[in-house]
């Protein structure tokens, strides 16, 4: 049995839009990370994903989000309840991040050795010459060939997937239990997205670190990770091992997302898109928050909301859906 | 498979409902219900505007005559009769800023329109015709540009000499390599869109592109630098009287009526104040207007 | 970097043979004739052919611009027509107050500018804001020389705390500095809160404060480590404005500065002094907007490695 790193139970985040008003980005989301595993959080722009990833940085500095309820238990301790310097001993030591766009998340303005060993000495007491070397051990771990030229290099002298390496390189540097990777292939050249891939593969078996995956991409969960949460609308809507998830999709939305998925040799010459899109939240329809997409839903689903509940017979399988188990569910899969 | 993907996830929004669409109507009421939630642009839009009446009418209103000195009330501080005081010749303030307005806000206007006719007519032509034309018209006013604002308006005004005309000119040659500089580059970028493109594939006259497609294309960027740049004038053309190359002393205007008052200041105070307070207050309305107009109009615009 | 260097300055050259042509165009650009109107309304013909020979108008034009530039780069600027004195005498006793009082406004206005922009952008929204940035838009909105006007008598003839005029004692270039930098000081501070706030949004802040880092240095070595290279920029056209604070402030402040001398001149319509009182000025200006652009350099390595 693995031992378990974290325990997002509840977790609530909202936005204020206004003086009073709010709307919630994030709603009830439940779901925990063993250590050493690779979870995929799925969903397109907008659901959610992104903001439950910075829920659990605590970066909301720059905006009007908070965590409203919920804990966040990283190690057996609530990241919910510590303080903002607590916070940051954290951030970058024991939880990383690595983001959408390797280019832009480096500072044009300082070269890479500086923005890693500030990196590096920031949560370690060593000497700049020290961190320097650790710096440069870095950029080899992660396949960059010549360290040295990279390390007094300013980021627009690097490629995307150079950058990226970097950006991976300045996650490491702490040794952290997790890691947080944010759409870290989406901007990048598809042979290099392969490259990234299998690096952070290797990191996870070199060094026993979670990741937390997020990507709208079917394609990266099904080629990284073990388990899989499809987020819809700032809600889970379904938990599944990836095999189970591919093979036999119970949620209409998880329907949805893998059938447009193009496959080699199927004939298929358009491809099944979802009707519709994200519902705003601002005005987010009652009942399922899925149901004005849906093409099987009835009264009941545009009335109550769904509970995210265990599937029957699956293993520790869950989905929030009205209908699940149901003719019609099954019918989509073939 | 994850660029099909990603366009199926990533379809925009929908907006269904008729009124967003941007017809001329509707972008004027968007418009008019942005702008009025920047108070300190409707504040001062008001105050401009009241400004702008009491200049116009100020000699069917003011209480005294702004030229006829009183010598039994000369340097007298506010009273009942004279709310703003008296000058060095017993001559109301009150009437003389009035009427000083007048002067005052022709001058900055005039100076400005006709700045920013001449420069957007440059930038017009060396955005659109690029080449030999722009690189003069540039290089122009790159030269104005090493002038610093108001030592170009000095330096006109030490060649043809003070007077209000002359500070209108002065003030107005300045004005033009901003204007020319900011119509040309947004010539540029419309000159690249598709409408244009297209209204020349069909054959349309230069001229007739200029004025009927790039023209309004670019009057965002223009109504909020005309703006900002009458507050410029504004300084400039008081910055040139209170030295005293502007109009002639006896006539009523802001920056003359400070100038003369500088050598009152330990008896007379309130001919420092009035004056001053007036300049300041209506450049800021001026640049109030302007900063709540380039938000609401032009956010790219900084 | 070298070459970036070197460009820069080649394409100043033209600039300023341009603007020495301009201003040698100068008197030649005076309606009617400029011997009569130098020499005043009620001058005889006796002194305005006197005018006429001080000023070499009678040589042929081309004569009178080879003159010109000759003088221009042996310093021999001619003689000034109000005390004879060579326009060189005339100038430099008024160089130094006047470049004290830019530099001490350049100091104060970047300093105070600066960290008004940084305070309005990092508490946006906030009353902190709200009181940066009626300071900065007063501070344009203000004439200088009433400013300096209500400095003295608020200072000077209230208070009785510093003088009202001359360069004297460190009191004396308190009112004129200040008089001078608060426009620039304004247009910093609003400069560097809309670039500030650009920056803040950037990606690379987000991975500053994954790290760990602080918001202190987020804000510092980050976000305005970026927008120093747009402030630089901005600081630079603004000496400009700077220089014509001079104008102002020493009139005000009855300071015997360039800027002084230049109305003064004006007034006097000693010509040569002011051709060669603009002359400096628009070189100034060229100089300072030339090390901006070094310095520009210095500090983006994007232009740096270009």
């Amino acid at each position: 049995m693995a031992e378990r790193l974290l325990d997002v139970t509840g977790l609530t985040t909202t936005f204020r839009t206004g003086k009073k008003t709010s709307v919630t980005a994030v709603n009830n989301v439940t779901f925990s990370l063993d250590r050493g595993e690779i979870l995929g959080l799925v969903g397109e722009s907008g659901c959610g994903k992104s903001v439950t990833s910075l829920s659990i940085m605590g970066l909301f500095e720059d905006t009007a989000g908070k965590v409203a309820s919920g804990s966040i238990v990283f190690d057996g301790e609530d990241l919910t309840k510590l303080t903002t310097k607590q916070m940051r001993s954290i951030r970058g030591k024991r939880i990383s991040m690595i983001f959408q766009n390797p280019m832009s998340s480096l500072n044009s303005c300082m070269r890479v050795e500086a923005q890693l060993i500030e990196a590096i000495r920031l949560h370690n007491d060593v000497s700049k010459s020290e961190a320097r070397q650790r710096a440069s051990k870095m950029l080899s771990a992660v396949g960059i060939p010549d360290p040295e030229q990279t390390l007094r290099s300013y980021p627009h002298q690097l490629s995307g997937g150079m950058s990226q390496r970097v950006m991976i390189a300045m996650a490491l540097c702490c040794e952290p239990e997790m890691m947080i990777a944010d759409e870290p292939t989406t901007a990048l050249d598809v042979t290099i997205q392969a490259q990234i891939l299998e690096l952070m593969k290797d990191i996870r078996s070199r060094n026993n670190t979670s990741i937390l995956l997020i990507t709208h991409d079917l394609g990266v969960v099904a080629e990284m990770c073990s388990r899989a949460l499809v987020m819809y609308a700032g809600r889970i809507v379904e938990e599944a091992s990836v095999e189970e998830l591919f093979a036999s999709p119970i949620h209409p939305y998880t329907v949805g997302l893998i059938a447009s998925v193009p496959k080699l040799g199927s004939g298929v010459t358009s491809l099944p898109s979802i009707p519709g899109s994200v519902p705003d939240l601002s005005a987010m329809p009652q009942g399922c928050k899925f149901a004005p997409r849906c093409k099987y839903a009835q009264a009941v689903c545009r009335q109550t909301e769904p509970e995210l509940a265990p599937v029957p017979g699956g293993n520790g399988r869950k989905c929030r859906c009205h209908l699940f188990g149901k003719e019609e569910g099954k019918e989509a899969q073939a | 498979m994850s660029e099909e993907t990603a366009k199926v996830l990533d379809q925009e929004p929908l907006y269904a409902d008729a009124e967003a669409l941007p017809t001329a109507q509707n972008r004027v009421k968007a418009f008019i219900k942005k702008f009025s939630k920047r108070k300190a642009a409707l504040v001062s839009l008001v105050f401009l505007v009241a400004l702008i009446v009491v200049a116009v009418i100020s000699p069917y209103i003011v209480p005294y005559d702004p030229a006829a000195p009183d010598y039994s009330h000369m340097l007298e501080g506010p009273t009942a009769q004279h709310i703003l005081g008296t000058d060095e010749f017993g001559r109301d303030v009150l009437s003389r800023v009035m009427v000083g307005a007048r002067l005052s806000l022709f001058c900055a206007l005039s100076a400005v329109v006709v700045g920013t006719f001449l420069g957007t007519v440059l930038g017009l032509l060396a955005g659109y015709y690029g080449g030999i034309l722009e690189s003069l018209i540039m290089r122009g006013s790159d030269v104005l540009f090493a002038f610093p604002d108001i030592l170009l308006a000095i330096a006109i005004v030490a060649i043809i000499g003070p007077g209000t005309v002359n500070v209108i000119i002065a003030v107005a040659v300045f004005t033009v390599p901003s204007f020319a500089r900011i119509m040309r580059s947004a010539t540029i970028q419309v000159k690249g869109s598709l409408y244009v493109e297209v209204a020349r594939s069909l054959g349309c006259p230069d001229r007739r592109i200029l004025w009927t497609h790039i023209f309004p294309g670019t009057i965002q960027s223009m109504i909020v630098n005309f703006t900002m740049r009458i507050g410029t004038a504004i300084l400039a053309a008081a910055s040139l009287s209170f030295l005293g190359y502007g109009a002639d002393v006896t006539v009523p205007e802001w920056g003359s009526m400070l100038s003369t008052a500088r050598n009152y200041m330990t008896t007379a105070p309130h001919l420092v104040y009035v004056p001053g307070v007036l300049i300041f207050l209506t450049v800021l309305a001026f640049n109030l207007l302007g900063d709540g107009l380039r938000d609401t109009l032009d956010p790219k615009l900084k | 970097m070298l070459r970036y260097a070197v460009k820069r300055i080649l394409s100043a050259i033209p600039l300023l043979l341009v603007i020495s042509l301009l201003i040698f165009m100068f008197i030649h650009l005076i309606p009617g004739d400029p011997a009569r109107i130098i020499a005043g309304k009620e001058a005889t013909s006796y002194e305005i052919e006197n005018v006429r020979e001080q000023l070499g108008l009678n040589e042929p034009l081309l004569k009178q611009y080879g003159i010109y530039m000759a003088g221009l780069l042996t310093l021999d600027l001619g003689n000034s027509i109000r005390n004879g004195a060579t326009v060189f005498d005339t100038i430099a006793p008024r160089f130094v107050p006047t470049i004290q009082l830019t530099l001490l406004a350049m100091l104060w206005a970047t300093l105070l500018g600066t960290l008004l922009g940084i305070m309005a952008a990092v508490r946006r929204g906030k009353t902190l804001d709200y009181v940066s940035m009626i300071i900065a838009i007063s501070g344009i909105s203000a004439p200088s020389f009433w400013l300096g006007l209500m400095l003295i008598q608020l200072f000077c003839v209230k208070l009785g705390w510093l003088p009202v005029s001359g360069l004297t004692t460190w009191k004396s270039y308190i009112l004129p500095s200040f008089t001078m930098g608060c426009g620039v000081m304004a247009i910093i501070a609003r400069f560097t809160r809309s670039s500030m706030l650009e920056n803040l949004k950037e990606d690379y802040i987000r991975t500053a404060r994954a790290k760990g880092l602080g918001e202190f240095f987020v804000i510092l070595r980050h976000a305005y480590k970026n927008s120093l290279i747009q402030v630089v920029t901005v600081t630079g056209l603004q000496i400009g404005g700077l220089l014509t604070g001079s104008v102002m402030a020493e009139t005000v402040f009855s300071i015997n500065g360039l800027g002084r001398l230049l109305v003064d001149s004006i007034g006097f319509r000693d010509y040569k002094v002011v051709q060669a009182l603009l002359l400096f000025f628009s070189l100034e200006y060229i100089v300072i907007n030339l090390i901006v652009d070094l310095l520009y350099g210095v500090l983006d390595p994007k232009v740096r490695y270009d």
